[in-house]
């Protein structure tokens, strides 16, 4: 019966009118061991059908993406701020002696020198009269450990006066 | 749309594309380079992918124009025809041994239809696909289909009739 079937099978797909599902049950049949003798010859047919379809493709290939440089110009516009950041300050520095500035400048410049000079020697002098109270201390001190002596004499002569 | 995205996409039928490239090309580097050259002409248009109803459907017949074209190119005098891919360790050895011969000679035997009929073969018994779709593969009707498929077949059961049971080559 199952033959019967087979059989009327391969007809309609010697036809063509096979649906794919009967061509399925087919190539099951075939791809089994227990297949009609009279049939045998179609085997190797769908052998090599169910073979074929396990063929693969290995190779790669090599799909080239767009690399977006984004990342590379980022880096080349930071090292150029760096370069741009020691270079700039020194463009705006300016006229640098004192031939550079205008002579009112100049004037006010000399006139604040000499205020300044005059108040450090006022300073000087403040300074040199603390030295003579710093050697009025010092002979201070000599006096008082002079003092020191008489307190040692008094207190021996105290002893010797309870004795 | 991503590399990945792609792959996605085009995995499902690369292996069909390549296998029907092999069938028409027969050599597997030529059928390599030609699944190659599909798979970038379809990453070119990816931009396009989306609008196209059925990317398999579009590709498969991207291959067969390419595969065409390849074989009537004088570019073709240098096809390598001779094949040497057989190494199918899928089977078991026996079986392998047994039928070996036979399924030999159907792959030989349908190196000698008309190119017609081996896209037909190969995309209706091997790659499974259902009429309708080949119809719109190959832009052709249905019954025209159906013809060149059952003289396919029918040439193929013959020869192998005839090497099964006389031995003739």
């Amino acid at each position: 019966m199952v033959l019967n079937n087979i059989e009327t099978l391969l007809e309609k797909y010697n036809n063509a009118e096979t649906t794919l599902k009967e061509e399925a049950e087919l190539k099951a049949y075939f791809l089994s061991d227990n297949v009609a003798p009279h049939l045998e010859h179609y085997k190797p047919m769908f052998q090599y059908f169910s073979e074929s379809k396990k063929e693969q493709y290995t190779k790669d290939v090599p799909l080239n993406t767009k690399k977006t440089k984004l990342y590379q110009w980022i880096s080349v516009a930071a090292v150029a701020i760096l370069m741009l950041g020691f270079f700039i300050p020194n463009w705006n520095s300016g006229p640098k002696t004192l031939a550079d500035y205008s002579p009112e400048e100049q004037q006010m410049y000399l006139e604040a020198k000499e205020a300044l000079a005059m108040l450090s020697n006022n300073f000087n002098d403040g300074a040199s009269s603390l030295k003579t109270l710093s050697l009025a201390s010092e002979n201070f001190n000599v006096g008082l450990e002079k003092a020191n002596h008489i307190t040692e004499f008094s207190e021996t002569t105290n002893k010797l006066l309870k004795n | 749309m991503k590399q990945t995205d792609f792959v996605e996409i085009v995995l499902p039928f690369k292996d069909k594309v390549f296998r029907l490239a092999k069938r028409l090309l027969v050599s597997r580097e030529e059928a390599e380079d030609a699944t190659q050259e599909i798979l970038l002409k379809l990453w070119k248009n990816k931009t396009k992918i989306g609008d196209y109803k059925n990317v398999e459907a579009f590709s498969m017949t991207m291959t067969k124009n390419f595969c065409l074209d390849r074989l009537k190119s004088k570019q073709a005098q240098n096809l390598k025809i001779v094949h040497s891919n057989y190494t199918d360790n899928n089977t078991s050895l026996q079986k392998q041994v047994e039928a070996k011969d036979s399924v030999d000679w159907v792959s030989k035997i349908m190196e000698d239809l008309p190119e017609q009929q081996k896209i037909i073969v190969q995309l209706r018994d091997i790659e499974e696909y259902d009429f309708a779709e080949i119809a719109k593969m190959l832009d052709m009707n249905e019954t025209a289909i159906r013809v060149n498929l059952s003289r396919a077949r029918k040439t193929i059961r013959e020869k192998l009739t005839n090497t099964h049971q006389h031995g003739i080559k």
